[in-house]
């Protein structure tokens, strides 16, 4: 590993100001940071430790509102009761992610940060083709093992996975990214991330020095009535081979869809809203033929790359039994 | 560029000065510096948790931690866990009740994570406990006896605390 200067930050203007610096990275649960320097694909110069800063674990819901602190521990987030509540697929999609020991560790704003599995990116011992990891390289996983890479969002330059959970149902629920630099600065979360196109290594809208401070969630009705569905190799501790965020509103008669939200994760290079399939249900019956005939286009446009086909075939029944659970009809 | 730090950290108890590189890990200063080989190092990369130890009373992978950040917080270890008198905890007992381990080397992780699990009420059914503790993997396969184990000890904890 490279050595670095270790700075804790005391406050946050000053952590912004520190980590302006080039070579600088913030460390918070340091899960992903940690993990990746010791295999030599992050090499900061510095780091700011932000994880003493004050007032930003909070966790607060409102009316209309949920508001999560960056600070805010992946287990404090899953178990919180008003967030299971109200937010169902939010806790699902956290406990669901890592183990016990990782999302005490692990902060909101740093999983929403977390990096790619692709095997290829995180070896640079033994690839050092990889467009993410040195830009113009090549990419490795194109004609490698790629059972775990994208068939959405993919492009000739990067087939890496965005292997988070939570970001699958930040992206369902419209949630805001919050960011703090020399401007404040409000980013929806679905715009936060960055398809991977001839710049893989450029894969989200944060500046050098910018912060995320914090996560907002508008409260609607079909966020009370969500699931996070995830399939994966083994039945916990495992990232997904497909996962589902999902969330119904119906009308009065309790069958016609309202309101649907659908966001699939283990599948994309980034957080995938699927919104010509919620577009094609709004209005309908919830029945499983409907839903399965919609869930159909979830992979409009996948491109396999050779071991990962099994994704477009699975994609599409993950959908369906996700929403098939929120309409109490699984 | 200065590489060397002076810490001062709480395990078990007990202060120990160290001067350590920066990117010395908690795992590494346990073991390394502190002369505590109890905590485990599997795949150091935290995907095994052999290395879990409690942080201010959270379970949390000492492999994925720097030494520096823990700083002014309460460290424990297996080393820890007894009581003052010598007594093992449940969890530990409860171990060699059910003989849950075979070749040993993941077992302080799974006490360590098992007596959290109990604590923050994850560990009511079986499927609570395979899910919670899920992040400590055991190569030789101890999976049944370790469920009985932290399903017993959650129920003796249990009892001991409503008496």
């Amino acid at each position: 590993m490279r050595t670095f200067d270790y700075l804790r930050a005391e406050d946050t203007s000053t952590a912004i100001a520190d980590a302006a610096k080039p070579e600088t990275r913030f460390l918070a649960g340091g899960t992903t940071l940690l993990d990746l320097m010791k295999l030599n694909v992050e090499r900061p110069a510095h780091l700011v430790d932000i994880t003493r800063l004050s007032g930003l674990d909070t966790i607060e819901v409102s009316s209309d509102v949920i508001r999560i602190g960056a600070l805010a521990k992946m287990s404090a987030v899953a178990d919180h009761a008003d967030i299971k509540d109200a937010a169902p697929a939010l806790s699902e999609s956290l406990w669901r992610a890592a183990s016990a020991q990782l999302r005490n560790m692990a902060s909101i704003g740093g999983n929403l940060m977390q990096r790619t599995r692709c095997m290829y990116f995180r070896d640079p011992g033994a690839y050092s083709n990889c467009n993410k990891r040195n830009p113009g390289s090549g990419c490795a996983a194109l004609e490698g093992v790629n059972r775990n890479h994208a068939v959405l969002g993919t492009s000739d330059a990067c087939i890496a996975i965005y292997p988070g959970d939570f970001a699958v149902s930040l992206v369902a629920f419209d949630a805001t990214v919050l960011v703090r630099g020399s401007v404040d600065r409000r980013i929806p979360v679905d715009d936060f991330y960055l398809l991977p196109g001839q710049t893989p290594h450029i894969e989200h809208e944060l500046a050098p020095g910018e912060m995320i401070v914090g996560i907002e969630i508008p409260r609607v009705a079909a966020l009370k009535r969500s699931h996070y569905l995830k399939v994966r190799d083994r039945a916990s501790y495992e990232f997904a081979a497909a996962s589902a965020a999902v969330g119904v509103e119906l009308e009065a008669d309790g069958k016609t869809i309202r309101d649907v939200r659908i966001a699939v994760g283990g599948v994309a290079t980034k957080p995938w809203r699927l919104r010509t399939v919620e577009d094609s249900l709004k209005g309908k019956i919830l029945d499983e033929a409907t839903l399965r005939t919609a869930a159909a286009a979830a992979v409009d446009g996948a491109k396999s790359s050779g071991h990962n086909a099994f994704k477009i075939e699975l994609t599409p029944k993950v959908v369906a039994r996700a929403l098939m659970t929120v309409g109490d009809i699984a | 560029m200065s590489t060397g730090r002076q810490l001062s950290l709480e395990v078990n108890g007990k202060s120990h000065e160290l001067q350590l590189d920066v990117r010395t890990t908690l795992l590494d200063a346990l073991r390394e510096h502190a002369d505590l080989t109890g905590t485990k190092k599997g795949c150091d990369h935290g995907q095994c948790g052999a290395c879990t130890v409690h942080v201010n009373g959270h379970r949390v992978l000492s492999c994925l931690t720097l030494a520096a950040q823990v700083e002014g917080r309460q460290v424990t270890t297996i080393e820890g866990l007894q009581s003052a008198d010598g007594v093992m905890h449940a969890v530990q007992t409860a171990f060699i009740e059910h003989d849950a381990f075979q070749c040993g080397y993941c077992t302080p992780g799974q006490i360590m994570s098992a007596v959290a699990c109990i604590r923050e009420g994850h560990a009511g059914t079986d499927e609570d406990i395979r899910e919670y503790m899920s992040g400590n993997i055991c190569r030789c396969g101890a999976y049944p006896h370790i469920v009985a184990a932290v399903r017993h000890a959650a129920s003796r904890l249990k009892k001991e605390a409503a008496l």
